[in-house]
């Protein structure tokens, strides 16, 4: 399968915003996509002002890999310690969309061709959602670096934008693998451990307490949020359902509900047209939100654990010191380390300070823009459904098929609508 | 050969204490009833279509009705004020002429063709567009005495001056049909009020005036006529239904429906201008069908029925139960029946100028008991429900569920309140208290009564273990609360099925479930006792023969609708597992809502931005109304739409049933003729054995096997018939219930949807506020 993305639908679907500072000194974006098999093949596009790149304007291709390549170089670099590395990208992930359609193409025998085939556009419309996701965050987190004052000079960086071959980053090996599974173990037992360390910093332990209260709930939000999105997908699923059956129906019925059950049908595709749109807006506005804070939130957390790594160190280097002062053995290497540690630490949580600050107008920006964006598109999607031509609309066709001869009150005043309408289009021919 | 007869025969046979007269009567009555479901059918497709069209030009003319010019409103709000405003009137009377001189050619053209009196067409289009009727009326019975003799011209004249003053009239002589009506309709088209209330009407009434006298004058002479010389109107009967049986079906079926489509396809191709026809069509036709025959029948009524209404008055003394609406549905009857077929008009006085004559004697003699009521049945299906809800007013509601007992043994007990201005009831309002039980006992009952009679009688909800069981554990959770209300409701509604079908409700049985308080206790419904048992065995043994017997179906109406009725069984039960999982998925949607919103809630209480915090809170109340919300919809997606399918297809298998009953009358019949067949060979071999002593045994037997295949001939077609006309009843039936339903469905949805709207736009000033 082979999809490419354009331009006009990224604007639309640029779900996670970033604090992009007006710099244009170096612009990234990723204008293309090609999805062969499981690899996805990005062209990363970048124009620059800098003089320490050789062209002004060029495109390469990078893969998923070749990110999170960057993200660790980045991680691993000493000198960024002080800062939140942008969350690297999650892995492409179209097994959902391919799972399903694999579901739909067993039980094909079961559904009318007509229910198949919008089933399938149904799902199509998922994948291309989620390749156009995909695109959308390996963007955003390059254009977080290239915004980011510090790390858009790093060299990783700027090898990473233009060096026009595959940078065929060797995969991680098995021992790799557990290497940095390791790690991950020793990371958080290391945690536990120096949590117990007496922060010396107000706004460091008031931080602490915020992300970790923070992260666990928006994880669990984040949760719900896809469960919710889920079910409003299978709502509009059943929709489908409805309104292929309700077709069937109609055909098969020779009474007068014939026609009833055509605008029936034709009401629950678009009904079901305005549901998926609902549910992929807000799996979009919202979903995706919080999925993206709960990453950025991690590198947060990752920052404090590293400043307070620091810390832990400059503390058992005052500790080292003291024994070695004790023992008047060395005292000069000791004091020497120690003051290291300490210029460390400080520099650490004077930058730290700095990030988390920024972090935290960053969300807050974030979060309201997808918020009003979000009940927008409720709106305007809950009037499709309802004004326009869809829910009153039928509804008042319907009050005209049944209303002759109906004995609910109401319906007159319906049939008075109706009327109405007419009347106004008669009125309109008039006047010319 | 009498069997090739017999079967072609479709109505019922009347029993033999009838004189073959009323028999005939009989035939001409069902045959008209047919006519009269097609016809009432119609009127439906036909107004179906001008609304599609308008649907159409509602929605593409969206624009245009947007910019809504004012005084449309002011007419309609405020009529008086806006009496005299010269271009509305005339911009409506101008496309009106249009609209309706569209479909008259069409109408007229038919029958004008096979009176070969082709200038009449033009002749009539003209004076129809001038909008004066006077000098139409002069035209018409010009080109008609030259194209047919005598008898003809009486005939021709009749439908000709109904056919083409029809959309005329109507238009014009609404006002005083208002004042014309006899019989209260209950079912006066809405329309008709709106357009009375418009200064179109008071505009008009001057030239109503004139039109009228024309029409009154044809019906004052012909009916004195018809009476005065019976005979030849008897032979103009047998030429009148030759002429007409044709033309009489186009005439108003097809020919209407074309000049309501027709605007709709000029609409496609002009755009604009056919709007004003297609919405002003879709107006006088429908008054036409609604108002015209009232006018019309109030006056013959008047004229000519004075001895068809003494009849009715002797009916109804010896038939107490339906004296009070006999009346009305006879008038119904002759209304629908004019506004159909008009030539037959004349036909219908006649037969209702012969009972007269002839229904007192066997109503007198109390033999009314089984040829009466038939007739009254075959009124009665002639009406619609509503007619019948409000002539019966007969309010049926079940109410206050209660748990009676404790543990297993614990049941529910509901209150079955009637409210009835009925004669057969002993008093207006009543209550019992039943359990579910006794209405499973009261189907049985009447399923054993009426299913042999081709009757379809309406099935009560499943028994539920698992529902039941909840409630007898006593857990007062949600679901065992819907499930009760669920039931609830699906027992009113079956109630009111069986009381609204006429023929159960004469049911002593039926009476005394309302009435009754101290009900005996229905002990057959358990699910596995001895009479459930021996029930499996004989449904077991039914199913087989079903597949055993090939019958070589003679009539293929039945055919075509046990296939349509078959196919529509299997939607709706593919539909009705659409529903539930889509109630199933919206209930998880309405509790993942609700997780979301706790979840938000408490994000927004750790998150440390005030604004955002608020946000967030209000999102999450946001989505806790979402909840409720979704909820809500889910049980209306349950109560309005999943019960409603749930319910055809329960009643689909009654239906199935009586056309497995008809199936099963006929096998008896050709049993029977069998067995005849092998009798009467018995016979002849003995003749020809010459064994004069076993020779007068056969005879008797081939005499007793000849009466039996009559008399199973005859069930059989009385079967057929019952059948036929329950079918037609359960089709009308049901379109009226899916309409309610789809319409409450449709109006829950809107509702949502409204509400969805306004919580959200509650909540986009708070997220702007965040800063």
């Amino acid at each position: 399968m082979t999809s490419t993305i354009d331009d006009s639908d990224k604007e639309k679907t640029l779900s996670v915003s970033v604090d992009l500072n007006n710099d244009t000194s170096l612009l990234i974006d990723i204008p293309d996509a090609l999805c062969e098999r499981d690899k996805v093949k990005f062209t990363v596009h970048t124009k620059t002002t800098l003089s320490s790149f050789q062209k002004p304007d060029f495109s390469v291709p990078r893969q998923h890999e070749d990110f999170i390549w960057l993200h660790d170089a980045l991680v691993e670099t000493e000198d960024y310690a002080g800062l939140i590395i942008p969350p690297a990208p999650p892995k492409p992930d179209f097994e959902s969309p391919r799972e399903k359609m694999h579901k739909l193409g067993e039980g094909e025998a079961t559904m009318t061709k007509e229910e198949y085939t919008k089933m399938k556009q149904e799902l199509e419309a998922e994948y291309l959602a989620v390749f156009k996701k995909t695109v959308q965050v390996h963007e955003v987190f390059l254009q977080r670096l290239s915004s980011h004052p510090i790390l858009s000079k790093d060299r990783n960086f700027q090898i990473f934008l233009e060096y026009d071959q595959d940078l065929s980053v060797r995969r991680k090996n098995a021992k790799e693998t557990f290497g940095s599974f390791f790690k991950n173990m020793v990371k958080s037992a290391d945690e536990v451990i120096i949590s117990g360390i007496k922060e010396v910093d107000d706004f460091f332990e008031q931080e602490k307490t915020f992300l970790l209260d923070y992260s666990s709930k928006i994880k669990d939000s984040t949760a719900r949020a896809e469960k919710m999105t889920r079910s409003h997908k299978n709502v509009a699923d059943d929709y489908i359902h409805i309104s292929s059956t309700l077709n069937s129906l109609s055909v098969d019925d020779n009474t007068a509900l014939k026609k009833h059950f055509e605008k029936l049908s034709d009401l629950f595709e678009k009904l079901r047209k305005v549901e998926g749109r609902v549910a992929s807006d807000q799996e979009l506005k919202l979903t995706e939100l919080l999925r993206y804070y709960m990453r950025d939130i991690q590198a947060a957390k990752d920052l404090l654990y590293r400043r307070a790594r620091t810390l832990a160190d400059y503390e058992n280097s005052n500790k080292a010191l003291d024994k070695a002062r004790l023992k008047s053995k060395a005292v000069a290497a000791v004091e020497e380390q120690q003051q290291q540690c300490l210029q460390r630490f400080n520099k650490l949580s004077e930058s730290g300070k700095r990030e988390l600050t920024s972090f935290k107008g960053r969300r807050v920006v974030a979060f309201r823009k997808n918020l009003i964006e979000m009940a927008e598109l409720e709106i305007k999607h809950a009037k499709v459904g309802h004004t326009g031509d869809s829910l009153s609309f039928f509804l008042s066709v319907f009050y005209m098929y049944w209303g002759e001869s109906d004995s609910i009150p109401h319906c007159r005043v319906c049939i008075c609508v109706c009327v109405y309408i007419q009347l106004k289009s008669v009125v309109y021919i008039h006047l010319g | 050969m009498k069997m090739a007869t017999s079967s072609e025969r479709s109505p019922p046979p009347f029993p033999e204490d009838l004189e073959p007269e009323p028999d005939e009567v009989g035939d001409q009555d069902s045959d008209d009833g047919e006519d009269i479901f097609l016809g009432t059918d119609n009127p439906l497709e036909i107004k179906m279509d001008p609304s599609l069209s308008a649907s159409d030009i509602a929605s593409s003319t969206k624009p245009l009705s947007e910019a809504s010019s004012p005084p449309v409103m002011d007419l309609l709000s405020e009529p008086a004020s806006e009496a005299s405003s010269a271009p509305m009137v005339d911009l409506l009377m101008e496309p009106a002429s249009e609209g309706s001189s569209a479909p008259m050619v069409d109408i007229l053209s038919e029958p004008a063709s096979e009176a070969s009196s082709a200038p009449m067409v033009d002749l009539l289009m003209e004076p129809a567009r001038e909008g004066s009727s006077a000098p139409m009326v002069d035209l018409l019975m010009e080109p008609a005495s030259e194209a047919s003799s005598a008898p003809m011209l009486d005939l021709f004249m009749e439908p000709a001056s109904e056919a083409s003053s029809g959309p005329m009239m109507n238009l014009l002589m609404e006002p005083a049909s208002d004042d014309l009506k006899e019989p209260p309709k209950p079912d006066i088209d809405p329309l008709a009020d709106i357009l009375n209330d418009t200064p179109l009407s008071e505009v008009k009434t001057p030239v109503a005036a004139m039109p009228q006298e024309t029409p009154s004058d044809l019906f004052d002479d012909e009916p004195s006529e018809l009476f005065a010389e019976p005979r030849q109107s008897n032979t103009a009967k047998q030429q009148q239904t030759s002429i007409f049986d044709e033309p009489d079906e186009d005439l108003f079926s097809e020919p209407l429906g074309e000049a309501s489509k027709k605007p709709q396809n000029d609409f496609f191709k002009e755009a604009l201008a056919p709007v004003a026809k297609a919405s002003n069509v879709c107006g006088p036709l429908s008054d036409n069908y609604n108002e015209h025959p009232t006018d019309i029948f109030t006056e013959e009524a008047m004229t000519t029925l004075p001895s068809a209404v003494s009849t009715v008055s002797v009916n109804s003394k010896t038939n107490g139960v339906h004296s009070d609406e006999e009346e009305p549905d006879i008038f119904a009857e002759a209304t629908v029946e004019l506004s159909l077929d008009s030539p037959r008009n004349d036909r219908k006085k006649k037969e209702a100028a012969k009972p007269s004559a002839s229904a007192p004697a066997p109503s007198v003699s109390a033999s009314a008991s089984k040829p009466q009521p038939k007739t009254l049945e075959e009124v009665q299906y002639i009406t619609l429900e509503e007619e019948v809800e409000d002539k019966f007013e007969l309010n049926i509601s079940i109410t206050n569920p209660e748990k009676v007992g404790d543990g297993m043994n614990a049941y529910m007990a509901y209150k079955v309140s009637t409210q009835t201005t009925l004669p057969m009831f002993r008093s207006k309002t009543f209550t019992v208290r039943r359990r579910f039980s006794d209405f499973l006992g009261l189907y049985e009952k009447l399923s054993d009564k009426h299913t042999p009679n081709g009757y379809i009688v309406p099935p009560p909800p499943e028994k539920s273990i698992m529902g039941m069981t909840k409630v007898k554990v006593g857990k007062e959770d949600n679901s065992s609360a819907e499930f009760v209300e669920r039931r609830r409701a699906a027992l009113e509604r079956y109630l009111q099925r069986v009381v609204f079908h006429p023929s159960l409700l004469q049911d002593p049985d039926v009476r005394e479930f309302l009435e009754r308080d101290d009900m005996p206790r229905a002990h057959n419904t358990q699910a596995l006792s001895g009479a459930g048992f021996l029930k499996m065995i004989n449904r077991a043994t039914d199913s087989l023969s079903k597949m055993t017997i090939k019958m070589n179906e003679s009539d293929v109406w039945f055919e075509e609708k046990l296939q349509e009725v078959e196919a529509e069984d299997q939607q709706l039960r593919k539909l009705h597992i659409m529903v539930d999982s889509l109630v199933g998925h919206r209930k998880e949607l309405s509790v993942n809502t609700g997780g979301f919103a706790k979840s938000v809630a408490m994000l927004g209480s750790s998150e440390d931005n005030t604004a955002l915090s608020r946000a967030l809170s209000q999102l999450a109340e946001v989505e806790d109304k979402m909840e409720q919300l979704h909820q809500e919809q889910a049980a209306s997606d349950s109560f309005c739409f999943a019960e409603l399918l749930a319910d055809y297809i329960r009643l689909l298998g009654s239906v199935r049933a009586s056309f497995d009953q008809r199936m099963k009358t006929w096998q008896r019949w050709q049993d029977a003729q069998n067995m005849l067949q092998k009798k009467r060979e018995t016979e002849a071999k003995l003749l020809w054995a010459n064994k004069p002593d076993k020779l007068q045994q056969a005879k008797d037997d081939i005499t007793e096997w000849e009466a039996k295949v009559t008399q199973y001939e005859r069930d059989f077609d009385r079967v057929s018939a019952t059948v036929r006309k329950e079918v037609l009843r359960f089709e009308k039936e049901k379109a009226c219930d899916f309409k309610k339903q789809i319409i409450k469905y449709l109006e829950s949805l809107l509702q949502s949807q409204q509400q969805l709207i306004k919580y959200w736009e509650a909540f986009l000033p708070e997220a702007k506020a965040i800063a």
